[in-house]
């Protein structure tokens, strides 16, 4: 295996692209032309260039921050906002970013709380720079202490319990909820709510960042506890995995889940997943940017000093079928 | 400037580098006795704490989820023994699966020209990383972190520049899914338990290098430029494409591994694969490996990597509080080595 010949590996790079025009797959890839244009098209704000930062604690890769984003550049387009991205999953580093924002005297902030201690040095030089911040997703509790005027997210237990409810109308009892990032406080709140509403919960950490990982450990529960009823995955591609996995383990528990992306929607048309949590990403992006230029506008703030709550929202197959087209387009 | 230098054997005594050993001797010389003692030691315990787990069905699981790991462990000890390291496996492992999706999704061809195209890339990213090596002289751990983070931001945004989403579209529906699938995810029936074809890939993988490594020229090598370079090439070994080689091999597994994650989840999430690295690093180190190279063997990677499967599934199938994983798996590497060093100890003063 040491003898592998260079020349030979670069010949076939060389013949790929020819073989390439002899096979084209006749359906399947990427669809001609994208379509209508996705920022929203329209008229645009005629208010002053602003420039507004939107700042997450997204670890890179997740689908989920993707419509949040997609949200947020929607907002921007059409109020005339100049945004920047950035994220870092690292409390420390993501407020050095909120340092940097200041720093370039952005005109808002919108940021997510996931650890408000780590950011409240990095928001006092916001606030003395005269910066208004919103924050969004996670931070309900925090966001006026640090000094945000504004919250939109869904609360996670909220969620959980929405979930647990749904669960019990229909019928199930042993539900088996999937963690694939242990000691992530959101996700733990998730399960706790659930469990609140179904005393008879179990958890099952599995490991995130390798999907095989992820369905060997699935079926391995399966088939030890098989009077499980349920299992419950707390993110779009990790249900997908599930559903895999409880095929392998031939379980025949239901499948629900939180979050969404097509695939996803999909299944619950088809029926293979009996609902899923949403807590609608792309309007927190949205409100988040929009609430900064209504304050920029008239000095507005939203939500009386209130969490505006954009979840939980039940997606079952009756709501997916009205929304697959959305979930196509990457905003559901 | 190499000196040779030779000692007279002991007069009147057999000369003992050619007498014949005992077979435990020769059985506890093996590097990977060590790891073997572990398995068993696990098996057995796992056996009696959870009797589920001796299911044939879950086996299968068990086995499913080391060869997830074993299969990178091949490459990776075969690299080990030569005295590198790689740190871009894991995400290495993601590049290969998201090229082959983005292409053949985005110009919609058929994925067996993605598939092709993948094992170019993965190829390229090992010789890469073993070219760079040799002309730099750093060390390879230097190397392969810049790697693993250049890796780590193209996967990211190569597949957000095509794709427009952070994970690739899904490919299930395109031409040649279903036989890229049913060779590199699909399940064989034995006895009424399907078995991964993943488990069957490793345990070819793992016998193919065995022998490289124990019957060639090239396992010669792989020993000789992991034991001491200058030596190596002194005597006349290729140490430049035998490195370079070995790179090229971890790259081959890394496909390998890359497209059973395509074709078994349709889709690939850019973000997947970051601390993987450190699994295959484990698995070999566990079977045995030094890791200053030099000495290890394929096999023990293999059983370092089902060590890894049995602990992870068989703290599921007891049902125990799993908040504390990561600190078995921590006890057990430190455990591990420290029986392989006294066991080479012994097996090396009772010579």
């Amino acid at each position: 295996m040491g003898k592998i010949n260079w020349r030979r590996a670069a010949v076939a790079l060389a013949i790929v692209p020819a073989l390439g025009l002899a096979a084209c797959s006749s359906e399947g890839g990427r669809a001609p032309a994208a379509g209508s244009d996705s920022n929203g098209g329209g008229e645009v704000a005629s208010t002053e260039r602003i420039k507004v930062a939107l700042i997450t604690h997204a670890a890179p890769g997740d689908t989920f921050w993707d419509i949040v984003r997609k949200g947020a550049e929607e907002a921007a387009a059409k109020d005339n906002i100049e945004l920047q991205y950035l994220s870092d999953p690292d409390g420390g580093r993501q407020s050095q970013l909120v340092e940097q924002a200041v720093d370039q005297g952005v005109d808002g902030i919108a940021l997510t709380l996931a650890k408000p201690d780590a950011m409240s040095g990095a928001l006092q030089k916001a606030a003395a720079a005269g910066i208004p911040v919103v924050s969004l997703n996670a931070g309900e509790n925090d966001f006026l202490d640090v000094g945000a005027f504004a919250h939109f997210g869904s609360d996670e237990e909220l969620a959980g319990q929405a979930a647990g409810e749904k669960m019990e109308e229909l019928g199930y009892s042993k539900p088996v909820c999937v963690i694939q990032e242990q000691g992530h406080v959101g996700l733990e709140a998730r399960c706790a709510g659930v469990k609140e509403i179904v005393p008879d919960t179990e958890v099952l950490y599995v490991q995130g960042t390798d999907m095989t990982q992820v369905e060997s450990t699935v079926t391995a529960k399966l088939q030890a506890s098989r009077d499980v009823d349920v299992v419950i995955g707390l993110g779009a591609p990790f249900t997908m995995t599930i559903l895999k996995a409880k095929e392998t383990a031939n379980s025949d528990a239901a499948v629900a889940s939180f979050d969404m992306n097509q695939q996803l929607v999909d299944e619950i048309v088809a029926e293979n997943i009996i609902f899923t949590v949403d807590q609608q990403p792309w309007l927190q992006g949205y409100l988040a940017v929009d609430s900064l230029w209504q304050n920029k506008r008239g000095g507005f703030t939203i939500g009386g000093g209130q969490a505006t709550l954009t979840g939980p929202a039940i997606v079952d197959k009756e709501v997916a079928e009205n929304i697959a087209e959305f979930a196509q387009e990457g905003i559901r | 400037m190499a000196t040779t230098t030779t000692t007279a054997p002991a007069a009147g005594s057999k000369d003992e580098r050619v007498a014949e050993k005992s077979l435990l001797a020769k059985l506890l010389g093996r590097p990977e006795i060590g790891a073997l003692v572990g398995a068993i030691a696990l098996f057995t315990f796992f056996a009696i704490v959870a009797p589920v787990f001796l299911a044939p069905s879950s086996m299968a699981t068990v086995l499913y989820g080391a060869s997830t790991i074993g299969i990178m462990a091949v490459g990776v000890s075969l690299l080990m023994i030569g005295g590198e390291f790689d740190l871009s496996t894991g995400v290495a492992v993601i590049s290969s699966a998201l090229s082959a999706s983005l292409l053949s999704w985005y110009f919609g061809m058929n994925v067996w020209v993605g598939i092709i195209f993948a094992l170019g890339v993965s190829l390229l990213i090992g010789f890469i990383n073993g070219w760079i090596l040799i002309r730099t002289q750093l060390p390879s751990f230097i190397v392969t972190l810049a790697s693993f983070l250049m890796l780590t931001g193209l996967n990211l945004g190569l597949t957000r520049a095509i794709g427009g989403s952070v994970s690739s579209p899904s490919i299930s529906q395109m031409d040649g899914f279903a036989s890229a699938k049913a060779i590199f995810a699909s399940s064989v029936t034995i006895g009424g338990i399907d078995v991964k074809v993943t488990v069957f890939i490793w345990l070819a993988m793992v016998v193919i290098a065995s022998w490289v490594l124990m019957r060639t020229k090239i396992g010669n090598w792989i020993f000789a430029v992991g034991g001491d370079e200058k030596a190596a090439r002194a005597v006349g070994v290729p140490v430049v494409r035998t490195k370079i080689g070995l790179f090229m091999a971890v790259g081959f597994c890394g496909w390998v591994l890359g497209m059973h994650n395509l074709f078994a989840f349709d889709t690939v999430q850019s973000g997947e694969g970051i601390g993987n690295e450190f699994l295959y690093i484990i698995a070999a180190v566990i079977g045995g490996c030094l890791l200053t190279g030099g000495y290890g063997s394929a096999i023990g990677g293999a059983i370092g990597a089902f060590i890894f499967g049995m602990a992870n599934k068989g703290i599921v199938y007891a049902e125990w509080n799993p908040d504390w994983f990561k600190f078995f798996l921590g006890l057990m590497l430190l455990l591990a080595t420290v029986v392989n060093i006294i066991v080479k100890k012994r097996a090396e003063s009772s010579k």
